[in-house]
């Protein structure tokens, strides 16, 4: 075989990357011996970070990439994708983390924004981005630039459920409204929505978003987790609701399960017994609005 | 034509597989629908299984966890695997976090081409096939070695990446992507319905 023949970095290998995550859950860690407890738990893929979100909320400051230390450290434990976050628009952080070899890049308003007006522009990069996304235009400008996977932004570190709900209600919601709508009528919502018109015309033939769309930003029981699937998450990131929970390796162990089987509620019951204190969590109607990771980048 | 498939659905690309077979299936004139297996009892009325792609670690212990390592060891009809289902049918894995099933008489190599950025696209020739394949190998793995009742359908530099034993068939990339159906064809073919 010619070397020539081999293609690399296509938008077929990172989409078909974010579809072989489908039905799994993507646990944040923040050393290698967490990373092995996910794996062990049934993981997909682990988020490597230095603190996880409800630890960044209170170390304040300004959130950067991780110490690539830490990163590589993470990458030799274990034998799932690992994937790590950069800010929104901090394109050098991202090609230090593809340097790295990270299988997937998340671009995170967790972190703090670098750019203000621009996002990374993730077509240039070879391994697959995922972003965060409020709304359906939100999540098909990601699209158009390049992101191989949405996922709700939710308000991560806060162990409430509500804004990850709030955000896949949206999106869902209005890919349903766009069903019967003449090419005409989805070209006029897509100047609205502000996204791309072709990328509307084909969410509304698919009846969903044309890239794999997870759900993030509060989620820390298996009751959670499987609620996001029946309101259509094609998976789940849990950030802080692991290992900031009573028993970590247990509730991997039971959101992994309760995601497979999101739409069996004796399994659901069976996985959420005994598993001892779920994260503390946040009322996000307390947060001050400087504190609210979700209205960064949009 | 008629035969009943099943996508073993604990994670993975469950939907593309089910898409995949449903196309094959109506261009070979039968209106079947495929159906997600969970549970034991869901493979009792099945003539044929897909094992898709995910993440080989996760789907061994989900398999563990819902009582189906058992039944999947026994099923009697054929098995399509693709990626980390070609992981799972291997007698062997040079992994022990994966407990592979055995149906097929070979060793596996886990992400034999490292990580995503080493992931890629190929035209690659496959015994039964009159012009050569798009595979999409996504961190896939690959045999380092065939029993000799296996036959190797297709090979590149680090291993063997398609292979059939009898009604089984399994494959390092994903022909479930690609909307090439030619090798679900040719499974159809030799599961004889």
């Amino acid at each position: 075989m010619k070397l020539e023949e081999l293609r690399f970095g296509t938008e077929l290998l990172k989409r078909g990357f974010a579809s072989m995550q489908k039905g799994g859950v993507i646990m944040d860690v923040v050393d290698a011996e967490q990373a092995r407890i996910a794996e062990e738990a049934g993981a997909v893929a682990v988020m490597a970070l230095e603190r996880v979100p409800a630890d960044i909320r209170k170390a304040g400051g300004v959130a950067r990439m991780a110490d690539p230390e830490k990163i590589v450290e993470i990458m030799e434990a274990v034998s799932i994708p690992v994937m790590a976050k950069v800010r929104i628009g901090h394109f050098v952080e991202a090609q230090v983390l593809e340097a790295l070899g990270v299988d997937m890049i998340d671009e995170s308003e967790v972190l703090t924004p670098a750019d203000e007006q621009f996002h990374v522009d993730k077509s240039k990069f070879s391994i697959p981005f995922v972003c965060g996304a409020r709304d359906l235009g939100e999540a098909l400008r990601r699209i158009n630039e390049g992101a191989a996977m949405v996922r709700t932004k939710g308000e991560a570190g806060t162990g409430n459920v509500v804004e990850a709900v709030r955000h896949m209600r949206a999106i869902m919601g209005e890919i349903r409204a766009l069903q019967g709508r003449s090419t005409q009528e989805l070209i006029d919502r897509a100047r609205e929505i502000e996204a791309p018109a072709d990328l509307v015309i084909e969410s509304a033939k698919m009846g969903r978003l044309p890239v794999v769309n997870f759900s993030a930003g509060g989620i820390a029981t298996p009751a959670d987790a499987a609620m996001m699937m029946q309101l259509g998450a094609d998976g789940v990131f849990v950030g802080s609701g692991i290992f900031k929970s009573a028993n970590p390796q247990r509730m991997a162990r039971a959101i992994v399960e309760a995601v497979s089987h999101y739409d069996d509620p004796q399994v659901v019951a069976r996985v959420s017994r005994g598993l001892g204190e779920a994260m503390k969590g946040i009322d996000v109607h307390t947060l001050r609005e400087d504190e609210v990771l979700q209205y960064r980048g949009r | 034509m008629d035969a009943r498939i099943g996508v073993l659905a604990l994670q993975g690309d469950v939907s593309e597989h089910i898409r995949a077979f449903e196309e094959a299936l109506r261009a070979a004139g039968c209106n079947s629908p495929v159906v997600p297996v969970k549970k034991p009892e869901d493979l009792a009325p099945l003539d044929a299984l897909a094992i898709p792609g995910g993440e080989s670690t996760t789907i061994s212990r989900l398999i563990e966890k819902n009582g189906m390592y058992q039944p999947l060891s026994e099923f009697e009809g054929g098995i399509f695997a693709t990626c980390a289902g070609m992981v799972l049918m291997a007698s062997e894995a040079d992994d022990p976090r994966v407990r592979t099933l055995g149906r097929m008489d070979m060793h596996v190599a886990r992400n034999a081409f490292g990580r995503q950025r080493e992931s890629h696209e190929v035209r690659l020739d496959v015994a039964g096939l009159d012009s050569p394949f798009p595979a999409v190998f996504i961190r896939a793995p690959v045999a380092t070695r065939v029993g000799s009742g296996v036959q190797a359908l297709g090979a590149i530099d680090r291993g063997i990446v398609a292979v059939r034993q009898g009604k089984h068939m399994a494959f390092s990339f994903h022909p479930e992507l690609v909307g090439d159906l030619r090798l679900h064809t040719l499974f159809l073919k030799h599961l004889g319905r």
